[in-house]
């Protein structure tokens, strides 16, 4: 049981101090210029809540949330059924073990925009390995900068690519935890490997599992700088995430007041659905 | 039990084929990428990596991503440190508050705080230093290393800090002679998740810097855009990106399944 002792302030303080410097300020300028229009010159006016209505109005904005949330489900759908199917077929001690965990974590380690500057290069219609292997080999006509389809089918690969790992690291120490036993009450039992998956491993790994969606969502939510560099949002503006448009609005033409209020909105989003996540968690921490 | 292992083994072999023909693409000549589609390298060439090691401002763009990686996890882990214990030990007002304010921040898209940043930086002086970029990555790191220390401390019964102070030791003591060694392990795992982050982020890092601290990421956007696309060159400049992770991680293989689970399996 913990102690209730108020000088642990004393040792959140310096965390406090730096997470707050990097976190508030930002946070307060940007809704400080939600309110208002400026026309360059640090001359601002006050505008009161019409950005956030106009943008809560805007067929632009419903459109790249609606690719945002498309995008997130897909790779919620896809990688944590896929990552928990690689996690039970790993081997579960020996030598392999640390070489299969080294591989897969790899790609979680290289910089964002390596991993679409390398995708780009993988996929390139002529040169690229996939592109001249689809195109020349299958015969089927593959190029992501004229088709939205072969675009959304790119960056979807390449985010299972990049993040599945992380789903099969998570259950993988989900199901190295349970005790040898279980397995062996099981067998005595005559259970069959479903209700083995369905009442000892699942059960185990419902924890690390929220985790893993939580993160997922989080990451693949805010996803920016691996689908800028491969697609740039294109063809059209087929794979212009909520990010990507962000950044067109704030630094493309500079429109600060609405690039604010959609700032705020997109963050409420995550916070509100993290939040669900999170209550989720700590329900079960409780149990 | 085979058939089983062949799903890794496959996963394995998707996981690598890009970076296979990143690394492949390093060797080839322009001339070679441009003519068309080989699947090895015809003709070994280290001019690529040549250009990276003898230009200042290819591998002064690898010494900066180091110098602020390195100064991040060295600050992130020294600050987690005494606030994960204090979340890991005590109930104290708003604990539970912090805790997930703590994590709202790994949320905050980098989108969102890219232009404030530019600014908060530029009116404090930092602007284009490293310990810039080290201050900014601190946004999503401490809460992560405050998260992941927390899980290890938890899985420290609390008897040895009771027996402890009964022994005599002041906290101080305790903490870096008893505590320490017992958590290494996750000491070690947030410093890995640290160095991780920090360096595979690159839109605070390229917004916060110009030249001085530019990191090598940006770099390299710069040199696709400029001189043309030169695919060898970017080939070679990503391959040695991927090396200060693999070398990492090799350090916490063991841990590293746990760590991903945030100390809590």
């Amino acid at each position: 049981m913990k102690t209730e002792n108020q000088k642990a302030w004393f040792f959140v303080f310096p965390m406090l101090l730096l997470v707050a410097f990097n976190a508030l300020i930002p946070m307060m300028t940007v809704v400080n210029y939600s309110v208002q229009e400026t026309f360059g010159d640090n001359v601002f006016f006050w505008q009161g809540l019409d950005w956030f209505q106009q943008l809560l109005r805007s067929e632009r904005f419903h459109a790249a949330l609606g690719r945002q949330f498309l995008f997130t489900a897909i790779i919620l759908v896809i990688q944590v059924p896929l990552g928990v199917i690689i996690a039970l077929a790993m081997p579960r001690q020996g030598f392999w073990v640390p070489v299969c965990l080294v591989l897969m974590a790899l790609p979680m380690l290289i910089p964002w925009n390596v991993v679409g500057a390398m995708w780009n290069i993988f996929t390139l219609p002529d040169i690229g390995l996939v592109g001249y292997f689809l195109n020349h080999t299958l015969g089927i006509t593959y190029d992501m900068t004229q088709n939205p389809i072969a675009a959304w089918v790119t960056i979807v690969v390449m985010d299972v690519w990049h993040w599945t790992s992380l789903v099969v690291l998570l259950a993988y120490a989900g199901l190295v935890s349970i005790p040898d036993a279980y397995y062996q009450a099981a067998r005595i039992d005559g259970a069959s490997s479903w209700s083995v998956f369905r009442f000892i491993q699942l059960p185990k790994m419902k924890q690390v599992l929220t985790i893993a969606i939580l993160l997922r969502f989080m990451d693949s939510f805010n996803i920016y700088t691996e689908p800028f560099v491969l697609t740039g949002g294109g063809p059209g503006n087929s794979t212009t995430l909520l990010s990507i448009d962000l950044v067109k609005i704030a630094l493309g033409q500079f429109d600060l007041g609405p690039a604010a209020a959609m700032s705020l909105i997109y963050f409420a989003i995550t916070l509100l659905v993290s939040w669900l996540f999170y209550t989720l968690m700590t329900r079960n921490d409780a149990k | 039990m085979r058939k089983r292992s062949l799903i890794p083994i496959l996963y394995i072999l998707f996981l690598m084929l890009p970076i296979y023909w990143l690394v492949a693409m390093s060797f080839k000549t322009t001339n070679e990428i441009l003519s068309g589609f080989s699947l090895f390298p015809q003709t070994w060439t280290l001019e690529n990596y040549r250009v990276i090691f003898t230009d200042p401002t290819w591998y002064w763009g690898y010494i900066n991503s180091i110098i602020y990686v390195s100064l991040n996890t060295v600050i992130s882990v020294l600050v987690a440190l005494p606030a994960a214990y204090a979340f890991s030990r005590y109930r104290f007002l708003g604990d539970k508050q912090l805790f997930f304010w703590l994590l709202t921040n790994r949320m905050a898209p980098a989108a969102v705080f890219a232009l404030p940043f530019f600014q908060l930086y530029s009116a404090v002086g930092l602007f284009d230093t490293h310990i810039a970029v080290a201050l900014a990555h601190c946004l999503f790191n401490i809460p992560l290393a405050v998260w992941i220390l927390e899980g290890f401390m938890g899985g420290v019964p609390k008897e040895l800090d009771e027996t402890a102070f009964v022994d005599g030791y002041s906290f101080p003591r305790f903490f870096t002679t008893i505590f320490l060694p017992n958590i290494s392990a996750g000491v070690g795992v947030a410093a890995f998740f640290c160095f991780m982050f920090s360096w595979v982020e690159l839109l605070l890092a390229k917004t916060l810097t110009a030249v001085e601290a530019k990191p090598i990421a940006a770099t390299m956007t710069k040199t696709a855009s400029s001189a043309g696309y030169e695919l060898g060159l970017l080939a070679a400049a990503g391959t040695l990106t991927i090396i200060p992770g693999a070398i990492v991680i090799w350090f916490v293989r063991n841990y590293i399944a746990k760590g991903f689970a945030l100390g809590r399996v």
